[in-house]
C-alpha cells in the first residue's frame, strides 16, 4: 500500500470493516440527498426559467405539511446514522478483555514504542496479526496523536494523561503510523509504520531483539535506583502503602473518596504523589516530576502491574471493572 | 433612465479623505470594511496559493517546514477572523441593514466607526505579527504547544484576534439594537426580509459567544507570559480545557461566517424567482434556532481528543440536531423555485453554485458528526475538505451572491452579467477540483497540515492543486469585472432587478441620509404576486 494511487484504504483490522460500511452507509444517504436537491434546483431553473424581467412567479407561501415532512425525515435519518455510529464508536475505544499491551510515547517528533518484554522501536510498532493489541500511551511534550489509518483509529497523545487505542490486525505487512495532531515543525515527520506479522513470526522478533530485560525488570531496577522501596515496602509497615496485590484495585483516599488503581492512577502518584492520598499515609513522597522520563513512568506502572498476584493475567488487560468502558480520558 | 442633473448620492456628497476616515454613514462604512476585508481575503489567497503549490509534490521542496506551518497559520487567521466573520455582516449588512428597515443609519453610527477602527486595529496587530516573523500555531492556537513550545508571534496575534472580537461585538449590538427600534412603520417582524433575520441571530452569536475567545486568548497570553498554570500539564493546567473553551467561540462563529450569507441566498432566490420565500417563518426561525443550537455542539471538535465517551454521545447528538434547521432551509429555498419565474442573471447563477457547494459541506457533516466515523476522519483532509465547503463553497459564495446582488445599489452601476456568470462557473468548477479530492485524500488518511506526505497521496494532491489555480483565476476575474463596472458600467437603475425590499426603493447609489421620505411597509416580505410591476 506504500505505491500508486488510492481511492479507498486497506482494511487491516477487524474493525475497519465495520467503519467503511457505516461510512459507506452515510454516503449513499448523502449522495442520495444530495444528488436528489441538486437535480430539483436545476430542474426547477430550466423548467420555469424566463427572460422577462416582469413576470412573477406563484403565489405559494409554503406548506406545514412538507414542512414537517423535511424536518422529520431528515431527523429520524439522521437518527439511525448517531446510533449506529455510536456503536462504532464504543467499539472503537473499548478494548476486549485480553489484549496484548504496548506503552508508547510521543515526542517531537517521534513515537516510542515499548513492549512488556522490554524491547524499544522508535516509529516502528512490531504486532502479531489475529490478536487484540492495546497501546496507552501519552506525550512528552506537546498534543500529538496516533492514528492507524489502516485501522481506522486514532487517539490524541495528551501530556499528563493516558490514552489507548486498540485494534487486531488482519493484514500482515506495512502500514502507516501517522501523527493527526499538530505538534510543530516536523509534524508531518512524526510517522512510522507498524509492521504486522504472523505470529511465530513475531515470537521470532520478540526472542531475536532481546534487549535488558523486560519492561517489569527495568521498572523493577528502577524502583530500587529511586528508592522507592524504601518506604513502598511489601509488608505494609514502610511510610508508604504496599504496592502488592493493588493494581487493578481501588484504594481509599484521605476524604473519603475511593480511586480505582489505574495505569493513569500510578503515574499521578509518581508524579504529583499529593494529588490523591491513600488514606492514613503522611504526605510524605516527593515528586518525581521531571525526575522520571515518561518511557521510565510506564515501565514503573508496569512493574506495579506484575506486582499483583494472579501473574498469569499481568500481559493481559486487567479485570473489567477499570478495564471498560475505556474513553482515552477514563484513565485521569 | 440616465438623469441629467448630477444627483445627490451618499458616494459624491464629500470628498475628502476626512469625509471618509471620520463618516458615521453606516453606507460608507460598509465600503471601509469591503476594502479592508478585500486587502486580508487577497492575503489569505497568497497564504492558500503557497500551500498548494508546496503540496503540488510530497517533498517538501519549495518552502521550509516552518514556513509551511506559518502559511496554513497565517492563511486560516487571516480568512477567519478577517474575512469570513466580517465580510457579510459588516459589510453587506452595514451597507443593506438600514435600507431594508427604511432606516436613516443604524442605532449607534459612531460606535459603528468605532468598531470599523477597532476591527483595523486588531487587522494590523496581526499583520505586525505576520510580516515581523509569523505565528505557527494553526488558527486554532492548541495549547501547549501556543503556550510553551512555540516561539513565534503567538501573543501578537492572540491580541490582534482578541481586539477584532471587540469590532465583532459592538457590530452585533449595533444590528441588533437597529432590528429593534429602526424598523419603518409597519415593518413588522414577520414582515422583514430574511437578511435582517439572519443578521439578528447572528448578532445574537457575535455578542454571546465573541468574549469568550478574548478570555481564552488573555489566558493563552497569561499563561504564556507569568507562566501561571491554565492549559500546560507542567504547570497543573489542562491542555483540553483550551479546546473547550476555544471552540465555545469558535464552533458558533462558523454560525457567524454562514448565517449572515444564508440571508442573503434567501433574498437573491426570492428576487430572481419572483416569489414569497417558502416557508418564511420556517427560514427565519431556522436561522434562530441554528444560532442557539450552535452554542451546544462545541465539543464535537473533541472526540478524539479524551473527553468522556458518553459526552461524546451528547455532543454527537446535538450535533444532528443543528443540522436539520440547515436541512430545513436548503429545502425551503428549492421549494421557493417551484412555479417562480426564475429569472437567471449572474446573483441567482452564484446563489444556485452556492446551493450545489453548501449542500456537500453540509452533508458531508454528517459524516463528522458520525462518532465511529470521525475517530478515523478527524484531523485529515476530510474535515479541511468539508469546512472549506461550508466556509468558501457556502459562505464565501453567499458573499458573492449577495454582493453581486446588491452592487448596482452599492455603486449604481451595473457589472458585465455575462462575465459574472462567468466567474461563477469558473469559480465553481475550481473550487469542486480543488477540494473534492481532499475528501478521498481524507479517508485514506492523508492528515492536515503535513508539509510532506507519503507519495501515494500525490495524484489527489495534484488534481487539488490544479483546482485551487482555476479557483484563483475565478477571484481575480470578479475583481476584473467589479472595478470595471465602476468605471465603465452602465447606469444600474433604482431597481435593476425589480426587486421588492425597501433597499431597492431609493435611488442607486443611495442618498446621504437613505430616503428622501420615511418609508411606510404596508405588505409582507417577497409579495411578487402582489406587486404591481411598474416599468422603469
Amino acid at each position: 500500500m506504500f505505491s500508486g494511487l488510492s481511492l479507498f484504504p486497506q482494511q487491516a483490522s477487524t474493525l475497519a470493516a465495520d467503519v467503511d460500511a457505516l461510512y459507506l452507509f452515510i454516503l449513499a444517504v448523502t449522495a442520495f440527498f444530495g444528488i436528489l436537491t441538486t437535480v430539483v434546483v436545476i430542474y426547477f431553473a430550466a423548467k420555469y426559467r424566463t427572460e422577462d424581467p416582469l413576470k412573477v412567479g406563484a403565489r405559494i407561501h409554503g406548506s406545514i405539511p412538507l414542512e414537517l415532512a423535511w424536518s422529520v425525515i431528515p431527523f429520524l435519518i439522521t437518527i439511525v446514522i448517531f446510533v449506529w455510529s455510536a456503536h462504532v464508536f464504543f467499539d472503537l475505544y473499548r478494548p476486549p478483555d485480553q489484549t496484548l499491551e504496548i506503552y508508547a510515547t510521543g515526542k517531537r517528533w517521534m513515537w516510542k514504542f515499548q513492549h512488556l518484554d522490554g524491547q524499544n522501536e522508535i516509529n516502528e510498532l512490531h504486532v502479531p496479526a489475529g490478536r487484540a493489541v492495546k497501546v496507552t500511551f501519552t506525550s512528552e511534550d506537546v498534543l500529538h496523536s496516533l492514528f492507524f489509518p489502516a485501522f481506522r483509529t486514532k487517539a490524541d497523545a495528551i501530556p499528563g494523561r493516558y490514552s489507548t487505542v486498540w485494534f487486531t490486525p488482519t493484514i500482515i505487512g506495512e502500514h502507516h503510523i501517522f501523527c493527526a495532531e499538530y505538534c510543530g515543525t516536523n509534524h508531518s515527520g512524526m510517522i512510522g509504520k507498524v509492521v504486522v506479522m504472523e505470529p511465530t513470526a513475531y515470537e521470532a522478533w520478540l526472542t531475536g531483539t532481546v534487549a535488558g530485560g523486560s519492561l517489569a525488570q527495568r521498572g523493577e531496577r528502577l524502583f530500587s535506583d529511586l528508592a522507592c522501596n524504601t518506604c513502598h515496602l511489601s509488608d505494609g509497615r514502610g511510610r508508604g502503602p504496599s504496592l502488592a496485590n493493588k493494581f487493578g484495585a481501588s484504594e481509599r483516599l484521605t476524604g473519603g473518596a475511593t480511586v480505582a488503581i489505574d495505569e493513569a492512577y500510578v503515574r499521578e502518584s509518581i508524579l504529583r504523589p499529593q494529588a490523591k492520598l491513600v488514606d492514613g499515609y503522611q504526605p510524605l513522597m516527593p515528586t518525581f516530576q521531571g525526575l522520571v522520563s515518561e518511557e521510565n513512568v510506564m515501565a514503573l506502572v508496569e512493574y506495579v502491574k506484575s506486582l499483583r498476584a494472579n501473574t498469569a493475567v499481568s500481559r493481559a488487560e486487567a479485570p473489567e471493572e477499570h478495564a471498560s468502558p475505556t474513553a482515552p480520558q477514563e484513565n485521569r | 433612465m440616465t438623469a441629467a442633473a448630477p444627483r445627490v448620492t451618499y458616494l459624491n456628497h464629500e470628498h475628502t479623505v476626512a469625509s471618509w476616515l471620520l463618516t458615521k454613514d453606516h453606507k460608507r462604512i460598509g465600503i471601509m470594511y469591503l476594502l479592508v476585508v478585500t486587502f486580508a481575503f487577497f492575503l489569505g489567497g497568497i497564504f492558500a496559493s503557497m500551500i498548494r503549490l508546496e503540496l503540488a509534490t510530497p517533498a517538501g521542496d519549495l518552502v521550509s517546514a516552518d514556513t509551511y506551518n506559518k502559511m496554513f497559520t497565517m492563511h486560516g487567521v487571516a480568512m477567519v477572523f478577517f474575512v469570513l466573520i466580517p465580510a457579510v455582516p459588516a459589510i453587506l449588512g452595514n451597507f443593506i441593514l438600514p435600507l431594508q428597515l427604511g432606516a436613516k443609519d443604524v442605532a449607534f453610527p459612531k460606535l459603528n466607526l468605532l468598531s470599523w477602527y477597532v476591527f483595523v486595529i486588531g487587522f494590523l496587530f496581526t499583520v505586525y505579527a505576520m510580516v515581523s516573523g509569523g505565528v505557527d500555531t494553526g488558527w486554532t492556537f492548541y495549547t501547549p504547544y501556543s503556550s510553551r513550545a512555540s516561539n513565534t508571534n503567538v501573543v501578537a496575534t492572540g491580541l490582534g484576534v482578541f481586539i477584532t472580537g471587540f469590532s465583532s461585538i459592538l457590530t452585533g449590538l449595533n444590528f441588533m439594537v437597529t432590528i429593534h427600534r429602526m424598523r419603518a412603520p409597519g415593518l413588522t417582524w414577520f414582515r422583514l426580509p430574511l437578511f435582517v433575520w439572519a443578521l439578528y441571530s447572528t448578532s445574537l452569536v457575535q455578542i454571546l459567544g465573541t468574549p469568550v475567545i478574548a478570555i481564552t486568548t488573555l489566558a493563552l497570553a497569561v499563561e504564556r507570559f507569568l507562566h501561571f498554570g491554565i492549559f500546560d500539564p507542567v504547570l497543573g493546567g489542562d491542555p483540553v480545557l483550551f479546546q473547550h473553551m476555544f471552540w465555545f467561540y469558535s464552533h458558533p462563529a462558523v454560525y457567524i461566517m454562514i448565517l449572515p450569507p444564508m440571508g442573503a441566498i434567501s433574498e437573491v432566490i426570492a428576487a430572481f424567482s419572483r416569489k414569497s420565500i417558502f416557508g418564511y417563518s420556517f427560514v427565519a426561525f431556522s436561522s434562530l434556532a441554528i444560532a442557539i443550537f450552535g452554542f451546544l455542539v462545541w465539543a464535537h471538535h473533541l472526540f478524539v481528543a479524551g473527553i468522556s465517551v458518553y459526552s461524546a454521545l451528547v455532543f454527537s447528538f446535538l450535533t444532528y440536531a443543528v443540522a436539520i434547521p440547515s436541512a430545513v432551509k436548503t429545502f425551503n429555498w428549492a421549494a421557493t423555485m417551484y412555479r417562480g419565474a426564475i429569472w437567471l442573471k449572474a446573483p441567482m447563477i452564484w446563489a444556485i453554485a452556492f446551493l450545489g457547494l453548501f449542500l456537500v459541506g453540509g452533508l458531508t457533516g454528517l459524516f463528522t458528526a458520525a462518532l465511529g466515523v470521525d475517530v478515523h476522519i478527524h484531523d485529515t483532509y476530510f474535515v479541511v475538505a468539508h469546512f472549506h465547503f461550508i466556509m468558501v463553497g457556502g459562505a464565501i459564495m453567499g458573499y458573492f451572491a449577495g454582493l453581486h446582488y446588491w452592487w448596482p445599489k452599492i455603486t449604481g452601476k451595473m457589472y458585465s452579467d455575462i462575465w459574472a456568470k462567468v466567474a461563477a462557473i469558473i469559480v465553481f468548477v475550481g473550487f469542486n477540483l480543488t477540494f473534492g479530492p481532499q475528501f478521498i485524500l481524507g479517508y485514506l488518511g492523508m492528515p492536515r497540515r503535513y508539509h510532506v506526505y507519503p507519495p501515494e497521496f500525490q495524484v489527489l494532491n495534484v488534481l487539488s492543486s490544479a483546482g485551487a489555480s482555476i479557483l484563483a483565476v475565478g477571484y481575480i476575474l470578479i475583481a476584473i469585472y467589479l472595478v470595471a463596472s465602476i468605471f465603465w458600467g452602465e447606469e444600474a437603475g433604482d431597481n435593476p432587478w425589480h426587486a421588492t425590499g425597501l433597499e431597492w426603493t431609493t435611488q442607486s447609489p443611495p442618498l446621504p441620509h437613505n430616503f428622501a421620505a420615511q418609508p411606510i411597509v404596508t405588505e409582507d416580505a417577497y409579495e411578487y404576486s402582489k406587486r404591481e410591476i411598474k416599468v422603469v
